[in-house]
Parts: C-alpha cells; structure tokens; sequence
C-alpha cells in the first residue's frame, strides 16, 4: 500500500450530503476482477450525459459539464470535500479504488459511512472528519478561490489552508501507523499466528459446533 | 461482573488480542463470500503466497451477476461469465463449498445462509456485502466488510476492529393487522435516519420483535446498514432456535443440546447500559413507502408527498427538492397517485418463503395492472422457490401476470440484466432507493411485498391492506 504522511493538493468541492457508493462507483463496473482502472467511471452517472457501460472509451464519451470535476479549475483534484454520511450504503471498496484510481488521495467530509471510512486506509486514501462548521468554511473558500489547494499532514493530524490556518483532526493511532508506514497489515496480523492459534484451541474446546465442517 | 449487551458479549468471546487502545484483533467464525467482491481478494492471497487460514470457514455462491431468466448454460454477459467462473476456480482451489449457478442450494448470500443452517446464534459473521448485518437476527455479530478485508479473513481468520457504540431500538406493542417487518424498519429508519446508527451497534429489541418470525426479524436486521449501522441484531429465543433446528450445518444430538444451552445466554443482560436507545410504538406503524432517493425519504402510505418548503434545515430541504426532481414527483400529491411500470418482488431483504405468500395472498385472483410493463418475483434461493413451487405460489404469480424467474440478487443492484430504464418508476422490496441503483435514471419505491404485490394489481401505491385476502 502506498504511504500516506503529507499532501498538497488542488479541492474539488462536492457539495451534497448522503452520496452513496452507487454514485461513487455504479454497478455496472463491479464487473471486473481487477483493483485498477475504475477512475474513469467515477460518479459516472453524474460525470456524463451518456449511460456509462464497461469497456466504453472515456474519451469518446460527452461529460456532464455542469458536473464539479467537470469543471476546468477542479481538473486535477486531489482532495474531495465532501458532505455528512459520504460514501453511505454498498460495502464495495471499488468505491475507494475509483476515488483513488481518479487522483484522490484525501476525502473530506463532517461524517462518514463507517466500511468506506475502514476501507479507505486498507488503500491510502486518508478520511479527513472535521467538524461541520469547518467543512462549511471550507467549501466557501473552495468555491471563492479558484485554484484553492490544501495541505493534509498526517503525522501531524492537521488540515493546513492556503492562510495558514489549521485545523486538528482524530485517527486512531493504529490506523495512522499502518498509512505512514504504508504496511502489509495481513503481515502485521500473521505475526500473532500463534495468538490465533490458541484461541481457536480454547474455542473448539468451549463450542466445538463453531468449527463443524 | 459488570451487565453487558448482546453485542458485549460476542465481542468479548472473539478477541484474540488487544490491538492497542481501541482496535482489536477479532476472530471471524463464519466467511461468506460472493462473486463481485472476492475477485481482487483471492488474487492478492495468491500475489502474496499464502493459504486461506480456514476455509471450512467459508461458504461462497454466486448471487449478485447471475441471470434470473435461466441457469442453465454459461452466462451471456462475458464479464458477468468471468466473475462467476472466476469464483468457482477460486473455490475449486482452495476447496471450498461453493453453490454455484445450477444447484438448488444456490441463491442470495444473506437467505442462504440461514437457510442452511451456516449462520449460528454467537458467531462472527462477515461477508464482502453491506447487507451480512441481515444474520444478526440469528444473536450473531455480523457486518459487511470491503474486500481487502475479505482477503484479510482468508489469509488469517481475524479482522482488526473497532468498538462500536451500543443502540437499542426498541419496538413495543402489537402492530396493527397487515403491517409487516418492513414497515417496522422502515419507519425506523425514517426515525433515526440513514446515519442514525453510524458508529454503532443496534439491537432490535421490545415485544414487537419479539413476535415476530425468523423472516420478518431478518428483514429488520438486514436494513441496520441503512440506518448507518454497519451490524444489527437480536437476541436468541426460541423463534431462533426453532428455525435453525435441523437445517444441515446446524449442530445435532448432543452437540445440539451443548449449543442450544450456550446460545440461551445470548441476550442483553437486563441491567446492560446503552448508549442510545430509540422507541417505538408499534400501534402507529403504518405500512411505509420511500418517495425519495435515500432510505430515509419515508412516509406512510395515506401520506401526501412531502414539500421540501416545510423543511426548515436547508441542507435536507435542498436534498428533499433534488429528489424529487429525480423521482419526477411533486409536493402534496397523494402517495397513492404513484404510478410504477416495473415491479420487483425479491432482494436479500423480502425474498423468503413468507415473503412470497405474502404478495401471493394480495395478488391471489387477481391481474396485474395493464400498465404494469413488468412484475416479476426473483426468490431468494433455489430451495425458496422450490417450496414457493410446493406451494402452488408460482402459479398465483403467474396467472396474474407475474414472471416467476429464478434466484439471485437481479433488480436490487442491477448487475445482470434485470435493470430500470431511464425514467422507469419502479415499486420494489429491495433496500436502497439510490439514484441510479435499479438501473440508471431509474426511480426505485420500497416497500413491502404485500405492498408491491397490491401496487402491481392496482397499477398505482395502494394501502394492501384494503385489498381482501381472496382465498377466503
């Protein structure tokens, strides 16, 4: 997984609250096997006019330009604002491989949906939750300034504006290591094989029923 | 010792170690694995050289691409053909169970599971699906999990977790003839609303629940997730232990006995202190129908369409308008002026045996609307349609106009071909009305089954209620 301690990057503000991982990444590309080549058909059913199917070429296709990252000064974005309870409802981290696979490496947002909020450091992509009072400064900045960019400092916990102005912000401290170091937590588990072991020893011992099969 | 929840307690039972302050390493009981979301999962086990720790573990079918008009012969859609041969090489492998496309067992994760008895009171649940949280009916901790976690399961059996908090939604009183489970949820959810339960653990709880079946218990169960609560779940009783008795992985003779005496203590201990609880009164349920594009857009049936000009939080008044603009529908008009072209009765939701005697006993003796341009029925598994068959369901549906289709999660998510068109308005049991999530621009109402089933008859969202069970 690629490490995440610090990044600047242009904001693209997506001012609805409640978008779904429908949205983020429809159906129609849950299709394939891979973990990449899901940027293009990010939120494709607002990013284009057409209906988006899998195998179809971007380029070949009519963007939606009333659509925020269809617009030139948000071209290139790296840092989504986002509304409360983003990336609600389907579990599917292709959501997150979409936003990633796109440019995004930091979402955010007042609230999120907790498997999108898990998922997300399994991919570095960093879920920034700050208060909503913030995240409304934020978005008026975003839409008064173009070219308005952020700093999102993870060793710090701080989201930095072009001002100066810092906001703190909560990770839990195992999550936060594994993205500055970028680490293999399957790896990081299998050292406590052991620990695994004995606990299923004393289970199968206590009810045996739960290892049947 | 200090009262603890249901969901204290089947925390505490599957720590293997404390993973710093908060997180924790959890053993996984029970891995439900599916077509869509293992793919990238078994190629980064393969990629990194390791085994699946315990694959006895896993049950694995094909639900979320497969065709509904037949299974027999391989998959037209090329890309849906691989993702579903894909999960049957990966399952020939590693060895193991999968029911694949051709066998009765076959069908959606969340109704199979219970059906064979794979799901347990106490156990871990997971599955790379937000709807797991559906066998928490069974007193089990079950949530969705992404796919790196499904990789994590297999490699190592455990998952690294955080605490949630603990809710309880308590449901009390009798609930008014013709009201069902799904209504309960979701004028629960039109309570709390769609991250009403974010960060927790909800317990459904309260007499209400209590009366009700092992199917209607699942549908509450199965919606936690959209009410923000990544897993949702009730106590064990003898409803629970009724259902799972006999059932092929189920435990039998003296194990049974073992089994059955632990999973009586798998319930809130009645001290055990919530950190937020709900109530609802069961009497002033009505059955529920979503207007809107999130779950939470909810009224009851004898409703009017509600006017985002009396919403005075902005931000909600500005959704309310967007939605309706995308449903095509205007404020204060009746709810029962919708019109549905599409009806769908099925989804890990409302896709159980009594789920479709509940339509049939509506649609029994009667033709779909002319307008209807399709109704169709997907049950749950290969065994809910066999018995639906028994039952001489197939042929309700079917002499109303119905067509009686074969299992898989179809018009829910749309992955196979079972779609909305641009502009199709659809009554539906599934559990997301998202834009888009039946087919794009397509226009989703849920509701109940009876209610679908009353819908597709009357061609327009009717009260089911008023229309008289025929058979009698």
């Amino acid at each position: 997984m690629e490490p995440f301690t610090r990044f600047e990057g242009l904001v693209a503000p997506l001012d609805r609250s409640n978008v779904d991982t429908d949205a983020i990444i429809p159906k129609q590309f849950l299709k394939s096997v891979q973990r990449t080549g899901f940027g293009p058909n990010l939120f494709d059913d607002w990013r284009y006019l057409d209906s988006g199917e899998p195998g179809m070429d971007s380029y070949e296709r009519r963007e939606n330009p009333d659509f925020v990252l269809n617009q030139p000064r948000y071209r290139g974005a790296g840092i989504l604002l986002a509304r409360e309870n983003f990336a609600c409802g389907s579990s599917r981290e292709h959501a997150v491989w979409a936003l990633t696979d796109y440019g995004f490496r930091a979402v955010i947002a007042p609230s999120f949906a907790d498997i999108f909020y898990s998922n997300s450091f399994k991919n570095g992509l960093l879920p920034v939750q700050l208060d909503a009072e913030t995240v409304e400064r934020l978005f008026r900045e975003t839409q008064a300034n173009e070219g308005y960019r952020l700093t999102v400092d993870l060793r710090t916990q701080q989201v930095i504006t072009p001002d100066g102005a810092a906001f703190g912000f909560e990770v839990d401290p195992f999550r936060r290591e594994c993205l500055l170091e970028g680490m293999d937590d399957i790896a990081l588990t299998l050292q406590y094989a052991d620990d695994i072991r004995r606990y299923e020893e004393r289970r199968k011992a206590e009810a045996p029923w739960l290892f049947a099969g | 010792m200090t009262a603890r929840t249901l969901y204290d307690k089947i925390w505490d039972q599957h720590v293997v170690r404390q993973q710093g302050e908060d997180a924790a390493l959890l053993y996984v009981d029970r891995h439900m694995v599916h077509e869509v979301t293992s793919p990238q999962a078994f190629e980064g086990l393969r990629l990194a050289g390791r085994q699946p720790w315990r694959t006895s573990s896993v049950l694995a079918t094909a639900d979320h691409n497969v065709p509904t008009t037949t299974h027999s012969g391989p998959i037209e859609d090329p890309l849906s053909r691989t993702q579903v041969d894909t999960l049957s090489r990966n399952s020939n492998e590693y060895g193991i169970q999968l029911f694949g496309m051709g066998d009765a067992r076959q069908g959606i994760v969340h109704v199979i599971g219970p059906e064979q008895g794979a799901t347990l009171p106490g156990m871990t649940i997971v599955c790379g699906d937000s709807h797991t949280a559906t066998h928490g009916a069974f007193g089990s901790l079950a949530f969705g999990i992404g796919t790196s976690e499904v990789e994590h399961v297999l490699a190592t059996q455990c998952l690294v977790q955080y605490k949630a908090k603990n809710m309880r939604v308590r449901v009390e009183g009798d609930l008014r003839p013709g009201v069902t489970a799904k209504d309960v949820m979701l004028a629960i959810i039109g309570h709390i609303g769609t991250a009403g339960g974010t960060g927790h653990t909800i317990e459904f709880a309260g007499s209400t629940i209590r009366q009700l079946s092992m199917e209607g218990r699942m549908t509450i169960c199965n919606m936690a997730i959209e009410a923000g609560a990544r897993a949702g779940l009730m106590g064990v009783d003898d409803h629970t232990i009724d259902y799972i008795a006999g059932r092929p992985f189920a435990p039998t003779g003296q194990l049974w006995e073992k089994a059955v005496a632990d999973w009586r203590g798998l319930v809130s201990d009645d001290d055990a202190v919530f950190d937020r609880e709900v109530v609802l009164d069961a009497a002033e349920i009505e059955p529920q129908v979503t207007w809107g594009t999130s779950p939470e857009m909810v009224a009851p049936i004898g409703a009017l369409i509600p006017d985002p000009a009396n919403e005075p939080d902005t931000v909600k008044a500005q959704a309310m308008q967007r939605a309706l603009e995308y449903q095509g529908l205007e404020p204060g008009v009746p709810m029962t002026d919708i019109r549905p072209d599409k009806i769908f009765i099925g989804s890990c939701t409302n896709a159980r045996i009594e789920d479709l005697r509940a339509a049939a006993r509506v649609v029994q003796g009667r033709r779909i609307a002319d307008s209807i341009k399709l109704a169709m029925v997907v049950p749950g598994s290969g065994l809910v349609k066999r018995q639906a068959e028994s039952e001489g369901l197939d042929e309700v549906f079917k002499a109303a106009g119905f067509e009686w289709r074969e299992p898989g999660c179809s018009m829910c998510l749309g992955m196979n071909t079972d779609r909305l068109s641009p502009g199709e308005r659809c009554a539906s049991t599934s559990n997301r009305n998202f834009e888009g999530r039946q087919g794009q621009g397509g226009r989703t109402h849920l509701m109940s089954p009876a209610m679908a089933a009353g819908a597709a008859v009357s061609g327009h969202l009717v009260d089911a209620r008023t229309m008289a069970d025929r058979r009698h």
